[in-house]
């Protein structure tokens, strides 16, 4: 536990201070670019993106081997996994709108040609001999492990970076991914926001994949935003909500994964994030399932107390088994049907709220008011005391309901 | 009859509970709802054997809602539906259901012809062999909405109003007893609406059911005979002549219909 | 073509292309049904799956690893759906957070487990060791008429074999539901078909599929072959019975291609070692694709796209 403790207070020595620092920057960008890819509806687009930076690692490094260099410069690989990530983007953009595939055909065929691209030509650095020791692997799942210290520094400026470039475009950003054709009528060039929004994703990608690796990445840029949506409904709030679980999952986690042994980083992080959207499911207000689920049962018994109360007051005889059992629970019948006192009363205020909404729709041709005759609504809600008033005196005297004999 | 009920059931004239034995569809207390608005609530519908009856209502007043939730298409808070007198389940094979054709992928790769065979798949089950029969009775049914020429046609190639006489032929080959169709006449041409109706009209002469979702109230009297008027409630249904009323419309309606239109489209035809 | 292609390649060309086939196959319909991605989702839960496997059981064999496999898809089938109705999040996404939450939980897994000591790694799971899966025991092509040479053929052949048939004949005996249910969903649900269970039925299938691909050729050439010759059918014809024969062939084609290129591709370039073929398997269906895609003949979109219906 304190071991836990000195890492998440950055005394677990300057390597990991500084990878700890930078898995936060990065989750909180990740978080942050990857709303906008959310709210657009293409968040599996960074799947594609991630796998599509493999290529380009293992073509970097076959060059600067081949000019004379020793082929594991991280600056090198990630330039090299951004061209190739950037070409794969350009692909499916290009797939989706001149073909008649969908997008998500397209992002599915990039994502898997590209890799097994990369896989080919990470064979084929294994049989040079300077790729032996090239690690190139660790793209594929990350590893902080034999992290040099620039590499360090080049996580924690890039995470720095990208929240900056966030930060500057994210008002363009929020209006296309909301309301794409309402900002090309303001004079946006949608076409050049996907682009810079798909860059950032790109950045942002390039920049974990060190630390978690290209499969992982993936879960860093949707599952923050995902999980943000379900504490706000307003666009701008999802976007520093989910920078923030970004962040936290990224400082945790590579906090927790430097505490112990067999904690590899990335994964760690994934999971942190993954247990902070599942609590979010659950236990969100207004969104989360414990609430809708809640929410749900009580309008259903809501709709089926009233449809039963309804023909009480119209002396029909009631079918629905749950309709009965909510009747009979509530005390409004006798188990063989028949209405209690308070039964006949309850119809009898139904039915009486029923003549209203027919003098109501009379007196008021107005479909706002008269839209919500939908049964459950409470008249009360949409007429004031002396409208409701009005309507009882054009009604005359309440009837009585009687019992079904 | 002055109890209760003939009150709440609100415009409409008070309900028998059980519909009649041979009734097409029947629906008793039908909710739907999406999220916490009933889209339809608590709806009893009973459509007429041998006739054409039209569900209208303004927009978003739950008609296609209603249809689709009587086929099950979509889930029901509450209510039960029948098909001439059995749980729909076990009257699958006398209904042909003519979706909104807005709700497929006209990119699909199949032809015309392929399209209204589909409305056999049922009867020749899953490896049964479509006979040469079947085979010509769907030309057949092609012929009769006059897109006999369109067999071997990508359905994509097609304008609206041959989208939806393909889909109408598709039913036809289903040979059922009760025609549900969800806005048969949005968005197509004169000449299709004609064809349609004619279809449509020759269905009933056959003593078969039709019941479809309607928007064009100008139309109503020339075509149906029966009316279910729906804004989330039932607000009215009966023949034509003693439904299709301005007081039921305004009803429906609100103030959405000017007064003259509303006296217009009633009394069109009398 | 003497006996030594029997010995090296014959059985890893068989088991390549009968990977392709029974992943191309639900595919089609997964991308007609723009599920495409699922494919992608249930590839990487496999690593997961075969963790888990290992752990009950202890032990690398085949059957328990594909039995870990298949049930961590269908968990992870079950767990998309449930994400996508209980949260209200669009399916992508949904995606997205199941697949890479039990990815990372499988590697994790991976970590704190001690199997150094057994083959069970991340890159076998991606890779897959097509190359290595020879027939030591042919002689020749007269070997296929010998009985003792036949029950040393490679495990994987025989599975792989059994999964492409039972996804053929499920395609061909579900055909007409598959075919109306992707098309109208609507209308096959008021026929009476149980479309839902039949969506359900194609992702069980494609997962099966997946797996037994998997285990001998690697999770790369699972995603590919789930999009790419089905995509690069679909831009072929206007027919979806042709479409699907387009969608074999290309899978044929592409597993064939890719592992000769795989094998002597380096020679020609003067280099004596092989690449991996999975990885070119896949590469060789996005060429396949991207060709089709300037050149096939209904590669443009004809009809109005479904409007999103509620």
């Amino acid at each position: 536990m304190s071991a836990l403790l000195d890492a998440l207070l950055l005394r677990a020595g300057y390597n990991a201070a500084l990878v700890a620092v930078g898995a936060g920057l990065l989750g909180f960008a990740a978080g942050a670019a990857g709303t906008f890819l959310f709210l657009r509806k293409r968040a599996l687009v960074s799947d594609a993106v991630a796998h599509a930076t493999l290529p380009g690692v293992g073509i970097a490094f076959i060059l600067m081997v081949a000019l004379g260099g020793d082929g594991r410069s991280l600056i090198g690989l990630l330039a090299g996994s951004a061209a190739s990530a950037a070409l794969g983007l350009l692909l499916i953009e290009w797939i989706a709108r001149r073909t008649r595939l969908a997008e998500d055909a397209a992002i599915g065929a990039v994502l898997g040609t590209f890799f097994g691209l990369g896989i080919v030509l990470l064979t084929v650095i294994q049989t040079m001999s300077a790729g032996r020791q090239a690690g190139l692997e660790s793209f594929l799942l990350g590893s902080t492990a034999g992290m040099l210290f620039q590499d360090a520094v080049v996580i924690a400026v890039g995470g720095t970076l990208a929240v900056v470039a966030t930060w500057l475009l994210r008002r363009p950003m929020t209006l296309v991914a909301f309301d794409a054709e309402y900002a090309a009528a303001m004079g946006f060039d949608v076409r050049r926001i996907d682009l810079a929004m798909m860059g950032l994703v790109m950045a942002v990608t390039v920049i974990g994949l060190k630390l978690v690796g290209l499969i992982l990445i993936v879960a860093m840029l949707i599952i923050p935003p995902v999980t943000a949506r379900f504490w706000t409904e307003r666009s701008g709030r999802v976007i520093w909500i989910a920078g923030a679980i970004g962040g936290v999952s990224g400082y945790v986690g590579a906090a927790l994964s430097a505490s112990a042994p067999a904690m590899p980083t990335g994964p760690i992080i994934v999971l942190s994030a993954a247990a902070l959207f599942v609590l979010s499911l659950l236990l969100a207000p207004g969104r989360g399932v414990a609430a809708a689920i809640l929410r749900h049962r009580r309008f259903q018994a809501r709709v089926h107390r009233r449809q039963g109360l309804l023909a009480l007051a119209r002396q029909e005889p009631i079918r629905e088994p749950y309709t009965l059992r909510l009747l009979a629970r509530e005390g409004l019948i006798r188990p063989d049907g028949v209405p209690t006192e308070a039964g006949r009363a309850q119809a009898a205020k139904v039915a009486r709220d029923e003549r209203r909404w027919d003098i109501a729709r009379e007196v008021h041709q107005d479909a706002g008011l008269t839209g919500r005759y939908d049964g459950l609504t409470p008249i009360d809600r949409v007429f004031t005391a002396d409208e409701i008033a009005d309507f009882d005196r054009r009604l005359g005297p309440p009837a009585l309901v009687e019992g079904t004999a | 009859m002055t109890t209760p009920a003939t009150i709440a059931a609100s415009g409409g004239q008070a309900i028998d509970a059980a519909p009649p034995p041979d009734c097409p569809l029947a629906v008793r207390g039908l909710t739907v709802s999406y999220g916490e608005k009933p889209a339809i609530f608590s709806v009893d519908a009973t459509f007429p054997a041998t006739a054409m009856s039209a569900i209208i209502g303004p927009n978003g007043a739950g008609k296609s809602t209603l249809l689709k939730a009587s086929l099950g298409v979509i889930p029901r808070l509450s209510g039960s539906v029948t098909v001439f007198g059995t749980p729909i389940d076990r009257a699958r094979d006398r209904i042909a259901y003519v979706p909104q054709r807005a709700s497929v992928d006209w990119d699909f790769p199949t032809t015309v012809l392929d399209v209204v065979q589909m409305g056999l798949y049922r009867k020749v089950g899953l490896l049964g062999r479509l006979s040469g029969r079947m085979r010509a009775r769907a030309q057949d049914c092609l012929d009769r909405v006059g897109m006999a020429d369109f067999a071997d046609r990508q359905i994509g190639q097609l304008s609206g109003g041959q989208q939806q006489r393909v889909f109408l032929a598709r039913a036809l080959a289903q040979d059922a007893d009760l025609y549900l169709l969800d806005e048969p006449f949005a968005g197509v041409d004169a000449a299709t609406e004609r064809a349609i109706i004619d279809v449509l009209k020759g269905l009933k002469a056959g003593g078969k059911a039709v019941v479809a979702v309607h928007h064009d109230l100008s139309t109503v009297r020339a075509y149906f005979d029966h009316v279910f008027l729906i804004n989330v409630r039932r607000m009215a249904e009966g023949p034509v002549s003693t439904a299709f009323t301005p007081e039921n419309l305004n009803a429906t309606y609100g103030g959405r219909l000017g007064a003259t239109h509303i006296a217009e489209f009633a009394q069109a035809v009398s | 073509m003497g006996a030594e292609f029997v010995q090296f390649s014959l059985t890893p060309i068989l088991i390549g292309t009968l990977a392709a086939i029974a992943c191309a196959l639900p595919g089609n319909f997964l991308i007609l049904r723009r599920q495409a991605l699922i494919g992608d989702a249930i590839s990487h839960v496999v690593l997961p799956g075969i963790v888990v496997a290992f752990l009950l059981t202890g032990t690398v064999a085949a059957i328990p690893m594909l039995l870990g496999a298949a049930g961590a898809a269908v968990v992870a089938v079950i767990l998309i759906e449930a994400v996508k109705r209980l949260g209200r999040i669009e399916p992508g996404a949904a995606m997205g957070v199941v697949f890479t939450t039990l990815f990372a939980g499988g590697v994790l897994l991976l970590e704190q487990t001690d199997t150094s000591s057994v083959h069970l790694d991340v890159e076998h799971a991606l890779m897959g060791n097509l190359e290595s899966l020879i027939w030591f025991r042919a002689t020749g092509w007269e070997s296929l008429l010998d009985p003792a040479a036949l029950a040393a053929l490679p495990p994987e052949l025989g599975r792989i074999a059994i999964a492409a048939a039972l996804v053929a004949v499920l395609t061909v005996v579900f055909w007409r539901w598959l075919k109306i249910a992707t098309f109208d969903e609507g209308s096959a649900q008021a026929l009476g078909i149980p479309a839902a269970a039949l969506g359900f039925g194609l992702v069980i299938t494609a997962a099966v599929a997946a797996v037994a691909a998997f285990d001998a050729v690697g999770s790369i050439i699972v995603i590919a072959m789930f999009i790419c010759p089905p995509a690069a059918a679909r831009l072929m014809t206007n027919r979806l019975e042709r479409q699907i024969w387009w969608s074999v062939a290309f899978a044929v084609l592409s597993a064939v291609l890719g592992y000769v290129f795989a094998g002597y591709g380096p020679l020609w370039f003067g280099s004596t070692n092989a690449v991996s073929a999975a990885g070119m398997i896949a590469a060789v269906s996005g060429v396949i694709l991207g060709l089709a895609c300037l050149y096939g003949p209904h590669r443009a979109r004809v009809g109005a796209g479904r409007e999103d219906a509620a």
